[in-house]
């Protein structure tokens, strides 16, 4: 075994920085504080740069007469120290110490990780496990003792410390490098059978060059600022040439003094504030261009009663009388949903519809069905009734009753309230739905003990797991997630549901993620237990296969629109909507698992279920 | 299982004594200081200098000088200081505690505040998430040698609350040890809080947004229970992995608070020996150095097994 994998330990956060960086220079420079950054940092180091003319005294030369001459007197622009050197003089200079420093160090880094970040994944097996455990013994080791330690051989010069400093803080970069090469490594390979041996490497490198340049510039600066601090730090500790003024040194000088005259402690510590500064807002000033070429829109509350926009209002919502009016809530309805609309904000400030006014009606024992494509809106729909949409998410709704109470959709309170005893939800993918750090008994006991004692809940529980057909309940209780297969985390999951005794159970395509023959086991398990705890239950699914095996009503959607809602019998045989008519004709091929969208149907399946 | 992984461990940790160990002694020997002639001055004559080379044994090849100091180590002795004649394992004793104290007290506040920064920002997006960006900038803008040195002269020059300098072992005082050690950890945390709760609040951001959240919160788990029990568990192993780092890292930045606040402590130890070449006290140094190191990464290896249960070692 090598050392465990590290995180990098410089924001190298890679994840938002994509193909979109086209022209991030010249937004960065369009935003004031990047170009208010820029500025002072060139300011300051045209400062340096202009040294010979600026100064006004030798750097080193001691003035009797001069010292502890306070700041603004003649000659003495900001004062000179205990030995009477100007401090201006000595700054001009130790800002060129400072910017070379940084160079260097984040130079050598960059340099070094770059090209055996490259080796290392391109060669990658032997020589990439040992390169990555060198770089891994490097990043577990304060880079300054390093330095120090070497400090003997480096004679005392800081281009030399700093260049060493750039070696050990390499290994962001190399990581970096490394995990992108062997990414797109993979991805290369069919085509590299085509492109003729030397130039697969020069490939690769453009490759990969091109594409972490965003996170190396981002990098570099925080790696000049560090070497620039450490530079400061050794020099103040006194490691280095006396005869060099740094800010390190004149901070140092200073700090003996700091009781007589603190006003001394201000320049060093001043400038190099504004160039360490500076950099790292330039850094993140880069990093945020790269990461929003478009302003985002804030984010609304879903508290705020915000009237929705878009291309439906509340005149084609759902099913209706010859009058206009909404048809009468039935009594004994467990759910009453009118015209439910849920919009996400896009990155161009607009609104997108996912849910175009859906209304539904369970009563108690009964199974409804929503069927729909991928992108249809139905697990939207799903989720607004269990007030779980996102935060992002804009919803409403015209009439939503749950179990006789009139509740509003984008009321939290009462929704929370809601879930755990009258609602209860069955996800899709079994795996992703367990909290993987916790055993599966402590996560489905703990909604109950809010309302029994513990031992209780687990009695509870492990009928239950027991009822679902799970046959070792007391493994499985003590299970992790991990340790289960997916049918059973399944069981798992509808157990949880159940435990509650909800009286509408809603279930986002319970069976999709399994294999076939559990799929039939699951369905089972299902149409038992609503018989016997008599819940109403929301089927969400793709398959009309499974509507016509469990449910008594069906909605079809499209495009989160109703297309056609009602008796599963007569649906099923006399479909009057084409999109249904297709989606019947996809289970006649014994397909029950999710189908490609009919052809002749213009779905977007870039919306996923989920979000 | 358990222990076989943590032998494994501990025999990497002898291999890097071994490697690091021999690169400072051979390092340090190409450095070429005249060490005899920096004990006895420039005055001595070259006999008293060749003798005392031959008592410190410097005149042996550089391979048997190394095997020595090994041969020495295995039996507990790391040898004295050519130039305070102090047991280098006496001098560890005395001066690790205090680096040790404020590095802990330091990694506590780092654990603490940048927990809670994280954890609230991540739970309320908005203003409170705007001023952690502002802190880690301000952090950055400062580096721990200039923060030290405000800190001392904002506390103790100005307003004389805490002493300058000075360390008091906590056996003898625990209120004066406090009192020596806080301003010095504050110093090393400030740059780590920015950092980790940076990394923490991106932890929480991706875990709340699972899926296993909103089936617990489908339940009825109350939001306290999904953000500080399950969010926060699963949150916490990739900010172990950054605040192990964060912790290696003070260790070098302590050397910075010990010479501004002038405690005694192992980085001013090891300071020393680098500029005079007090191979004993310097090797004695690294070796501790990299105990600390490999101690840490076992603790937080351990931790990570006990965070994850998939990583746990069955």
């Amino acid at each position: 075994m090598t050392l465990p994998e590290r995180q990098a330990e410089l924001p190298l956060d890679t994840s938002h920085v994509e193909e979109r960086r086209k022209g991030s220079f010249a937004r960065l420079l369009r935003t004031p504080l990047g170009l208010g950054a820029l500025l002072l940092l060139a300011a300051v180091v045209v400062l340096g740069l202009l040294e010979p003319v600026l100064s006004v005294h030798d750097p080193n030369f001691s003035s009797l007469k001069a010292v502890n001459t306070p700041p603004f007197s003649p000659d003495y622009i900001l004062g000179a120290d205990q030995y009477g050197r100007d401090i201006w003089s000595r700054s001009l200079v130790a800002i060129n110490v400072s910017v070379i420093s940084g160079l260097i160090g984040a130079g050598v880094a960059v340099s070094i990780g770059t090209v055996f970040g490259l080796i290392s994944g391109y060669l990658a097996k032997r020589t990439d496990a040992v390169l990555s455990w060198l770089f891994n013994l490097v990043m577990t080791f304060p880079a300054l003792i390093l330095v120090m330690i070497l400090y003997p051989i480096t004679g005392g010069d800081y281009k030399i410390m700093m260049a060493v400093f750039g070696i050990f803080i390499s290994a962001g970069i190399y990581r970096l490098v490394r995990n992108l090469v062997l990414g797109v490594r993979n991805e290369l390979y069919v085509d590299a059978a085509r492109v003729a041996g030397l130039s697969n490497f020069r490939i690769l490198s453009r490759h990969v060059l091109y594409a972490v340049r965003g996170p190396i510039i981002i990098a570099s600066a925080f790696l000049a600022v560090a070497s620039i601090g450490i530079q400061a730090g050794l020099a103040f500790l006194g490691l280095g040439s006396s005869q060099l003024p740094s800010f390190g040194s004149m901070a140092g000088a200073a700090f003996l003094n700091i009781y007589q005259h603190p006003i001394q402690m201000l320049w060093p510590s001043l400038f190099l504030a504004l160039i360490t500064g500076t950099l790292v807002m330039l850094a993140n000033a880069y990093r945020d261009s790269l990461a929003a070429p478009n302003a985002v829109p804030k984010k609304p509350r879903r508290h705020t009663a915000m009237p929705l926009e878009g291309d439906f209002n509340a005149t084609d919502g759902g099913p209706r009388n010859a009058g206009g009016q909404y048809e009468a809530v039935g009594k004994g309805n467990l759910l009453t949903v009118r015209n439910l609309r849920v919009q996400y904000p896009q990155a161009d400030g607009t609104y997108k519809s996912v849910v175009k006014g859906v209304s539904l009606d369970v009563s108690l024992g009964e199974v409804v069905g929503v069927v729909g494509e991928s992108g249809s809106g139905k697990t939207q729909t799903a989720f607004s009734i269990l007030g779980l949409l996102p935060r992002q998410a804009r919803v409403s709704t015209d009439v939503l009753e749950v179990a006789g109470e009139s509740i509003a959709v984008q009321d939290d309170r009462s929704l929370r309230r809601m879930r755990g005893s009258v609602l209860a939800y069955i996800p899709q993918e079994p795996m992703s739905n367990l909290d993987p750090s916790f055993t599966v008994g402590s996560q489905l006991v703990e909604p109950l003990t809010a309302g029994m004692s513990k031992k209780e809940a687990r009695a509870t529980i492990l009928a239950l797991l027991a009822r679902v057909g799970i046959p070792d309940p007391v493994r499985t209780f003590n299970s992790y997630p991990h340790q289960i297969s997916g049918g059973m985390a399944q069981r798992v999951l509808i157990a949880g549901a159940v435990a509650s005794r909800p009286k509408l159970l809603i279930a986002d395509e319970p069976t999709t993620a399994l294999d076939v023959t559990v799929q039939a086991e699951i369905l089972d398990l299902l149409r038992d237990l609503q018989a016997e705890f008599g819940m109403g239950v929301l089927l969400v699914t793709h398959n009309f296969g499974v509507v016509a095996d469990l449910c008594d009503r069906v909605v079809v959607m499209k495009d989160g629109e109703m297309v056609e809602s009602g008796d599963v019998r007569s649906i099923f045989h006399a479909p009057s909507n084409e999109y249904t008519q297709q989606l019947i004709a996809a289970i006649l091929d014994e397909n029950t698992t999710r189908s490609d969208p009919p052809a002749s149907a213009s779905l977007d399946l870039t919306k996923e279920n989920a979000r | 299982m358990l222990f076989s992984f943590m032998i494994r461990r501990l025999g990497h940790g002898v291999v890097l004594i071994l490697i690091v160990t021999a690169i400072t002694f051979f390092l340090t020997y190409s450095a070429g200081i005249p060490v005899a002639t920096n004990i006895l001055g420039k005055n001595a004559t070259p006999e008293a200098i060749a003798q005392l080379e031959a008592e410190l044994g410097l005149d042996l090849p550089v391979g048997q000088q190394y095997l020595n100091w090994l041969a020495n180590l295995v039996q507990g002795d790391l040898g004295r200081s050519y130039f305070s004649n102090e047991p280098v394992v006496d001098a560890m004793a005395t001066r690790l505690p205090v680096t040790l104290s404020v590095v802990f007290v330091a990694a506590a506040l780092m654990l603490i505040f940048s927990t809670i920064l994280g954890v609230a920002s991540a739970a309320r997006p908005g203003i409170l998430d705007s001023i952690l960006q502002f802190i880690s900038v301000i952090t950055f803008i400062f580096p721990t040698l200039i923060l030290g040195l405000g800190m001392v002269f904002l506390f103790a020059v100005s307003l004389k609350w805490v002493p300058a300098v000075g360390y008091t072992d906590l056996s003898d005082s625990p209120t004066r040890w406090f009192a020596g050690v806080i301003l010095p950890a504050i110093v090393l945390a400030i740059g780590g809080i920015a950092a980790l709760a940076a990394q923490v609040r991106g932890s929480m951001i991706d875990e709340l947004e699972k899926d296993y959240v909103r089936t617990l919160r489908s339940r009825g788990v109350p939001e306290r229970s999904l953000l500080l029990k399950h969010a926060l568990r699963n949150a916490a192993s990739p900010a172990f992995t950054t605040f192990s780092l964060q912790f290696i890292g003070m260790f070098g930045a302590a050397l910075f608070a010990e010479k501004i606040f002038a405690l005694p402590g192992y980085g001013t130890y090891g300071y020393q020996a680098t500029v005079t070449g007090d191979l004993p006290a310097l090797l004695g140094a690294s070796l501790f150095g990299i105990l600390i190191v490999v101690v840490v990464n076992l603790l937080v290896d351990l931790a990570n097994g006990w965070l994850n249960p998939k990583a746990r070692l069955t």
